[in-house]
C-alpha cells in the first residue's frame, strides 16, 4: 500500500498529521481495498457524498488525486483525496498545493461503519483529542495500510502531550454529529490524561476553527527524519488493539452509560426493580424526537418479555439504542448480544444497579477515557432529553462480580415471572430457572427409600462380598450413618434416582440424598425382604442381583443393563419428576458410578417386589371379600328358596 | 401453506394482509373480504354470552376450489383470516389452530408496543418475521 501513494498525489508528498493517518487509514478500510489495493467504487462514491461537498468538487478532487487518471482509487489517491476534501471543506480551492499545508480533517456526515459505531461514547473525547492532535472530525481510523507519505508520526506522537497544553485554549468541541465519527486511536492510547484534561471543555459547543490548533500542531508534521514506517506500525498494532477493545461498544452500555439511564429510569420509576408502563416510557422517549416507526422498532427489541412494561434492563436497552439511533448508527435488525437482557442483567441487580455496572465494564475501567467520554457524551444526549442530567463521575470500578451469581438468577427469575407469556430469550435464564426451579424438588424422598433401602443393605452386603472399593463402602457407611428417619413411604419413584444412574457422578449425590431418608421407612421392610433381597438379589430378580454382583466384584458398573432393568420402572415414574432429580443431582455430582448403578438395581428390585407385596394384599383382601359376598348370596338365594313355596302356594 | 394471512380490525377494515405473491393479490384480497360475512354471521349467532361461549377459533369458514378459508376472532373483535391452498390437503384442524395461535400472540405483541396506535396498519418487523415463521407459510 506504499506504493500508490506517491504516484497518487503527482510525485508530491503530502504530509499527514498523525490524527489525519489514522482518520485515513481507517477511511480506506472502510472502503473495502482489495488485495491489489484498490477501493471499492461504491463505497468511496458513499464517502464522498457523505462529505457534503458539492458534486463538482468532488469531481475536482477525484481528478487532482489522480484517481479519474488511474481509473481506481489506490491507497494514494484515496489519502489524497481525502486531504483534497478536507480542504475543500475548509474553503480551499481544490489544489495539489492546498493540501500541503496544514488542514482539519474531512468531514463526512452519515457515514455508519463498525468503527464509528464503536466510538458511540467518545464523541467529544475525540473532539478534544483530535484538537490535541490538530485534526478536527474524521472517520474512525481502522487497521491501517501503510502510508509512504505519512511523516512525523513519531514527532506528532511525541509531541502530543507536550503540545496538548498549549493547544488546550483551541480546542473546540466537535459538532455532535460528526463527533461519534471521528475517534482518533491516538486518543485512547495517549489521551487518557489529556482527555481528562479536556472533558470539562468538550460540551457540545458548535464547531470552531480548529486551524487555530491546527496549524501550531501540524507545523510539527514538517519537521521529517522519523521512520514512518516503524511508527505506522506502531500506530497499526495500537490502532488494532484499541479496535479489539471497542468491538463491542457501540452495543455495549458502559458504565456512565448505565448510571445516566439508572437517574432517567429513577426519574420515571423510583423503584429499580419496578416496570415502567408502556404510556409512561413512550411519553418519555417520544422526547427524543425519533420517528414513531423507529421508536416502535427499539421498543420490539428491548420489550423482551413482551409485557408492555420496560423493566430496568429493558428500559437501558432501550435508551441506548435509541440514543445508538440519534447518533446515527442504523437499528438493528435484532438485538445485539451485548444488550440482551441476559447479558445486561448480569450487570444489573434489583438492588442498586450501580454496583453491577462495573462488573459488565470491567473491561471498560480499564480505559479511563471512556469514562470521561461517557461524561461527554451525555453531556450530547443531554439536551435531547429535556430531563436533567446529573453525569455522575465513574465512580465504581470494579465491582463485586460474585455478587451478579446470587443476582443474577434472582433477576432471571423475576424476569421469568415478569413474562406473561413465557420466551425464551436468554438460554441462560432459563437455565437458571430451570435450575432453580428443579432444586427445590430434589427433596422428594420417594425413590430415596428404595435406594436408601438398597443401598444400605445391599451395599454393606455388595462391599463386603466385594472387599471393594473402600471408599464405596464408606460411602454407605457414611450415608448410613448420616441417614435420619425418612419421613413417611412415599410412592416408590425408582426412575427419578435410576436415570440418575445415566449420569455418572450424579448418581452418588442423588443416591446419597435418597438413602437419608428412605433408609428407615425401609426398616419394616428390611426385614421382609433383606432375606428375599439377599437371596432375591441372586436368584428373584434376574439380571439386575446378577448385575450387581457382577458389578460389585468388577467395579465397573455395565450402564446398559442397569439402563435396562431402570428403563421399565423409569417409564412408570413421571418424567418431571425424574428431571428436576438429574438436575439436581447434576449440581451435586460425585463420583462412584457402579455401586450407584447397584443400588438403583436393588431399588428396582424392592420396588417390584413392594409392588408385588402390595397387589398380594389387595389380592387376598378382594377375595375375601369376593368369599363374603358369596356367601350373602348363598344366603339369600336360600331365603328366596324358602320363600317360594310359601309365595307359590 | 398459508397463501394469504390478513388481520382485520374490529371495524372490518385491514390491519395487514400479506400473500403470497406468485397469486394474484387482489384475489386473496377479495376472498378475505367476502370472508368478513361470514365470520360476521359466524359471531352474531351467539345472542347470550359473548366471549364466554364463542370460540375464538372460527374453524373453515368457506373452501373453494382452490382453496380454503379459516377464520379466528378475538375477544375485542380483531379478526384473523387464513386462506390455505386446497392442494394441501395435510394441513389438519390442529395446525390451522397452531397458527392462529401464533398470529393471535405476535399481534398481542404488536398492541403491547406502546407505540402503536391501535387501529393504525401493522408496520411492525417483528410481526412480518412471525408471520413468515408459521408453518410453511411463504
Amino acid at each position: 500500500m506504499d506504493q500508490g501513494s506517491a504516484a497518487g498525489t503527482g510525485g508530491t508528498l503530502i504530509s499527514l498529521s498523525d490524527s489525519e493517518q489514522r482518520c485515513y487509514s481507517g477511511l480506506y478500510a472502510l472502503c473495502q481495498p482489495d488485495s491489489s489495493g484498490k477501493l471499492a467504487a461504491g463505497k468511496v462514491a458513499e464517502l464522498f457524498r457523505a462529505s457534503q461537498l458539492p458534486a463538482e468538487t468532488l469531481h475536482q478532487v477525484t481528478e487532482v488525486c489522480g484517481a479519474k487518471r488511474l481509473g481506481y482509487f489506490g491507497c494514494g489517491q484515496f489519502y489524497g483525496a481525502l486531504k483534497l476534501m478536507a480542504a475543500a471543506q475548509a474553503g480551499l480551492p481544490v489544489r495539489l498545493e492546498s493540501i500541503a499545508g496544514e488542514l482539519p480533517l474531512p468531514v463526512f456526515v452519515g457515514i455508519t461503519n463498525e468503527l464509528e459505531m464503536r466510538y458511540p461514547n467518545q464523541p467529544l473525547t475525540n473532539e478534544s483529542q483530535s484538537h490535541i492532535l490538530g485534526s478536527v472530525t474524521g472517520s474512525a481510523p481502522r487497521p491501517p495500510a501503510d502510508r509512504p507519505v505519512l511523516r512525523h508520526p513519531d514527532t506528532s506522537m511525541d509531541k502530543q502531550e507536550v503540545w496538548s497544553p498549549p493547544q488546550s485554549p483551541g480546542i473546540s468541541p466537535p459538532r455532535s454529529p460528526s463527533a461519534y465519527r471521528s475517534y482518533p486511536y491516538g486518543a485512547q492510547r495517549n489521551g487518557t490524561d489529556t482527555l481528562l484534561v479536556y472533558e470539562a471543555k468538550v460540551p457540545g459547543l458548535p464547531s470552531v476553527p480548529q486551524e487555530n490548533s491546527s496549524p501550531s500542531h501540524y507545523s510539527l508534521r514538517l519537521q521529517p527524519e522519523q521512520p514512518v514506517i516503524t511508527r505506522v506500525a506502531s500506530v497499526e498494532r495500537l490502532v488494532e488493539r484499541v479496535e479489539v477493545d471497542y468491538s463491542d461498544d457501540p452495543w455495549r452500555i458502559t458504565e456512565e452509560q448505565r448510571e445516566y439511564y439508572t437517574i432517567q429510569f429513577r426519574s420515571l420509576q423510583p423503584d429499580l426493580s419496578a416496570l415502567i408502563m408502556g404510556t409512561v416510557a413512550k411519553n418519555f422517549f417520544t422526547k427524543s424526537k425519533l420517528p414513531i416507526l423507529e421508536l416502535s422498532h427499539i421498543w420490539e427489541l428491548s420489550d423482551v418479555d413482551k409485557d408492555g412494561a420496560l423493566t430496568f434492563p429493558e428500559f437501558c436497552t432501550a435508551f441506548h439504542l435509541i440514543v445508538a439511533r440519534k447518533n446515527g448508527y442504523p437499528l438493528p435488525e435484532t438485538l445485539p448480544a451485548t444488550l440482551r437482557p441476559g447479558f445486561v442483567e448480569a450487570a444489573v441487580v434489583t438492588a442498586p444497579p450501580s454496583e453491577k455496572i462495573g462488573s459488565v465494564d470491567l473491561q471498560m475501567t480499564s480505559r479511563q477515557g471512556v469514562t470521561t467520554k461517557q461524561e461527554a457524551r451525555d453531556e450530547s444526549r443531554k439536551p435531547e432529553f429535556s430531563p436533567k442530567r446529573i453525569p455522575e463521575p465513574h465512580e465504581k470500578p470494579t465491582q463485586h462480580v460474585s455478587t451478579l451469581k446470587p443476582d443474577s438468577p434472582q433477576e432471571l427469575d423475576a424476569n421469568m415471572k415478569s413474562r406473561t407469556r413465557p420466551r425464551s430469550y436468554s438460554s441462560t435464564s432459563i437455565d437458571d430457572a430451570m435450575k432453580k426451579v428443579e432444586e427445590p424438588p430434589t427433596p422428594p424422598p420417594r425413590p430415596q427409600k428404595t435406594h436408601s433401602r438398597a443401598s444400605s443393605l445391599d451395599l454393606n452386603k455388595l462391599f463386603q462380598q466385594s472387599g471393594q472399593g473402600s471408599r464405596r463402602s464408606q460411602h454407605s457407611l457414611s450415608a448410613k450413618s448420616g441417614w435420619l428417619p425418612p419421613p413417611p413411604a412415599l410412592p416408590p419413584r425408582p426412575p427419578a434416582t435410576q436415570i440418575f444412574s445415566f449420569i455418572p457422578g450424579s448418581e452418588k449425590s442423588s443416591q446419597k440424598v435418597v438413602q437419608q431418608p428412605n433408609f428407615a421407612d425401609f426398616s419394616k421392610f428390611r426385614e421382609e425382604q433383606e432375606t428375599s433381597v439377599r437371596g432375591g438379589l441372586s436368584t428373584e430378580d434376574l439380571t439386575p442381583p446378577k448385575l450387581d454382583s457382577t458389578v460389585v466384584h468388577q467395579g465397573h458398573a455395565p450402564q446398559k443393563p442397569v439402563r435396562r432393568k431402570i428403563h421399565p420402572e423409569s417409564q412408570s415414574a413421571t418424567p418431571p419428576s425424574a428431571t428436576p432429580y438429574s438436575a439436581a443431582t447434576l449440581t451435586k455430582s460425585t463420583q462412584r458410578p457402579p455401586p450407584k448403578q447397584k443400588r438403583e438395581i436393588q431399588m428396582a428390585i424392592r420396588k417390584n417386589r413392594e409392588t408385588n407385596a402390595v397387589l398380594t394384599r389387595l389380592n387376598s383382601e378382594l377375595q375375601q371379600q369376593l368369599k363374603v359376598v358369596h356367601r350373602e348370596r348363598v344366603t339369600l338365594e336360600s331365603q328366596l328358596e324358602l320363600l317360594r313355596p310359601v309365595a307359590s302356594t | 401453506m398459508a397463501v394469504c394471512i390478513a388481520v382485520i380490525a374490529k371495524e372490518n377494515y385491514p390491519l395487514y394482509i400479506r400473500s403470497v405473491p406468485t397469486q394474484g393479490e387482489l384475489k386473496f384480497h377479495y376472498t378475505v373480504h367476502t370472508s368478513l360475512d361470514v365470520v360476521e354471521e359466524k359471531i352474531s349467532g351467539v345472542g347470550k354470552a359473548l366471549a364466554d361461549q364463542r370460540e375464538l377459533y372460527l374453524g373453515l369458514l368457506y373452501p373453494t376450489e382452490d382453496y380454503k378459508v379459516y377464520g379466528y376472532v378475538t375477544n375485542s373483535k380483531v379478526k384473523f383470516v387464513i386462506v390455505v391452498d386446497s392442494s394441501n390437503t395435510s394441513l389438519r384442524d390442529n395446525e390451522i389452530r397452531s397458527m392462529f395461535r401464533k398470529l393471535h400472540n405476535s399481534f398481542t405483541d404488536v398492541m403491547c408496543n406502546p407505540f402503536y396506535n391501535p387501529g393504525d396498519p401493522i408496520q411492525s418487523k417483528g410481526h412480518q418475521t412471525a408471520q413468515t415463521h408459521l408453518p410453511g407459510n411463504f
